[in-house]
Parts: structure tokens; C-alpha cells; sequence
């Protein structure tokens, strides 16, 4: 699936997108599991309570199942307007 | 309804003046402006403002809905811009037109507590001192509660 990274997590990963293989049957499976892969995803995902999540363009959490998802994105608190 | 989100610069005046001529049942139209406020140290060089090209357009878009089902509302427009600003630029703006001016006020209120929170933009500040990722406020998270 595509999993997409905005403003400092995106930073921090150094992509702004990446194709990931994974088997992960939520999102915070996903969290789990990149941050096992490589340090830098462990540092952007440290701190969940600063971060949000959207699945296939909608936000959702942690818990979200990822069941047939073509898209992931994580990214921190929204600051528009 | 009609939702845009643009690098380029809008025109306020423009934008409100057609927005307010397109509906004869209209009594009443609210606009809101958000501008690039500097620093209070007033070394603001520049706003860049990254979004989600694609959900940025569904959430705004689905606020929008929801006020329009939430209150009687004849046409809602939000314009929001992305990419590099500088300081009095204008960010966005939202109009609410309505038969009676208070659908229009609420409606108004509710897309910008719901953009500031809910719509994919993150905003980040570029001063001497480099760049800052702007973090969102408590307020804003707490101001949705009302509705």
C-alpha cells in the first residue's frame, strides 16, 4: 500500500511517499511495524499522541483496520485557516 | 458550492462580489478572511503551507456539506491557498450566503473551526532563526465541542 507523510513526520521519515509491503491488519500494527524496520520511523512515531492518521483520505485512529486500504498517511494535528 | 484550494493569489473583493450577485433568494452573505499574521517579534519572513492534495479537497468539501445540512444556506465558498506566503498575505476565506444573516454568521463560524482543525494544511514559519512547524492550538481542538 502507499503510505504518505506530511510536514515534520514526513521530515523525519525523509520521504514524502513510499510503496510499504505489509501484512499489518491496522494502523497501529503498521506503526509497529515500520517502527521496528528503521530508527527514524521509531522517532517520527514516538510520541501517537502527536500524530493523526487518515486511511484511504479520511480520518480516522490508531485502531482503523486496514483492510483492503490502498492509502495511509500519517501527519501531526492540522494547522489550516 | 464551490471549494478551491490554489497556490496562486485570490481576489477578495472579486470573489465576495460574485459570490453575493449569484442567488436572488439571498439576504445575507458573511466572509472571512485569515492573512499571514507576523510574528510578534515581527520577523516573519515567509508562511509555507503544505496540505494532502486530494483529501485536503473531500474534507473541505464534506464540512461544507454538513453546514449546508446543518443550517439553511444558499451557496457556501472556501478558497484556501498553499505553498509559500508572506506576511498580510491572504490565506484563505470562506462566504456563506443565506435568506437570514444568522444561518450565514453560524455557518461561517462552524467551516473555519472545522478547516482549522479537520482539513489537511499544516502550516510552518519561516523566521531568522529558520523554519518552525506551527503546532496546533488546544482552543482549536476545543472550539469544535460547541457544535
Amino acid at each position: 500500500m502507499q503510505v504518505l507523510y506530511f510536514a515534520w513526520v514526513r521530515e523525519r521519515i525523509g520521504v514524502p511517499r513510499e510503496e510499504v509491503e505489509t501484512s499489518a491488519a491496522t494502523v497501529a500494527d503498521l506503526v509497529e511495524e515500520l517502527s521496528a524496520r528503521e530508527e527514524r520511523y521509531a522517532v517520527a512515531f514516538a510520541d501517537r499522541a502527536a500524530l493523526r492518521v487518515a486511511v484511504d483520505q479520511t480520518l480516522t485512529d490508531f485502531d482503523a483496520s486496514l483492510d483492503g486500504a490502498r492509502e495511509v498517511a500519517f501527519f501531526p494535528p492540522m494547522t489550516g485557516g | 458550492m464551490r471549494i478551491v484550494v490554489q497556490d496562486a493569489p485570490f481576489d477578495l473583493g472579486e470573489e465576495a462580489g460574485r459570490f453575493a450577485q449569484a442567488d436572488a433568494g439571498v439576504g445575507a452573505v458573511v466572509t472571512f478572511t485569515g492573512i499571514v499574521r507576523n510574528t510578534a517579534a515581527g520577523d516573519l519572513k515567509a508562511m509555507e503551507i503544505e496540505h494532502y492534495p486530494g483529501m485536503t479537497e473531500a474534507a473541505l468539501t464534506e464540512i461544507a456539506e454538513r453546514a449546508q445540512t446543518r443550517w439553511s444556506l444558499s451557496d457556501v465558498l472556501v478558497i484556501h491557498r498553499h505553498g509559500h506566503l508572506t506576511p498580510g498575505e491572504m490565506i484563505m476565506m470562506v462566504a456563506t450566503a443565506a435568506p437570514h444573516r444568522a444561518d450565514a454568521f453560524a455557518a461561517a463560524e462552524y467551516l473555519m473551526d472545522y478547516l482549522k482543525s479537520r482539513a489537511p494544511f499544516w502550516k510552518r514559519e519561516i523566521t531568522a532563526d529558520g523554519a518552525a512547524w506551527v503546532d496546533a492550538k488546544d482552543e482549536d481542538e476545543a472550539a469544535l465541542d460547541r457544535w
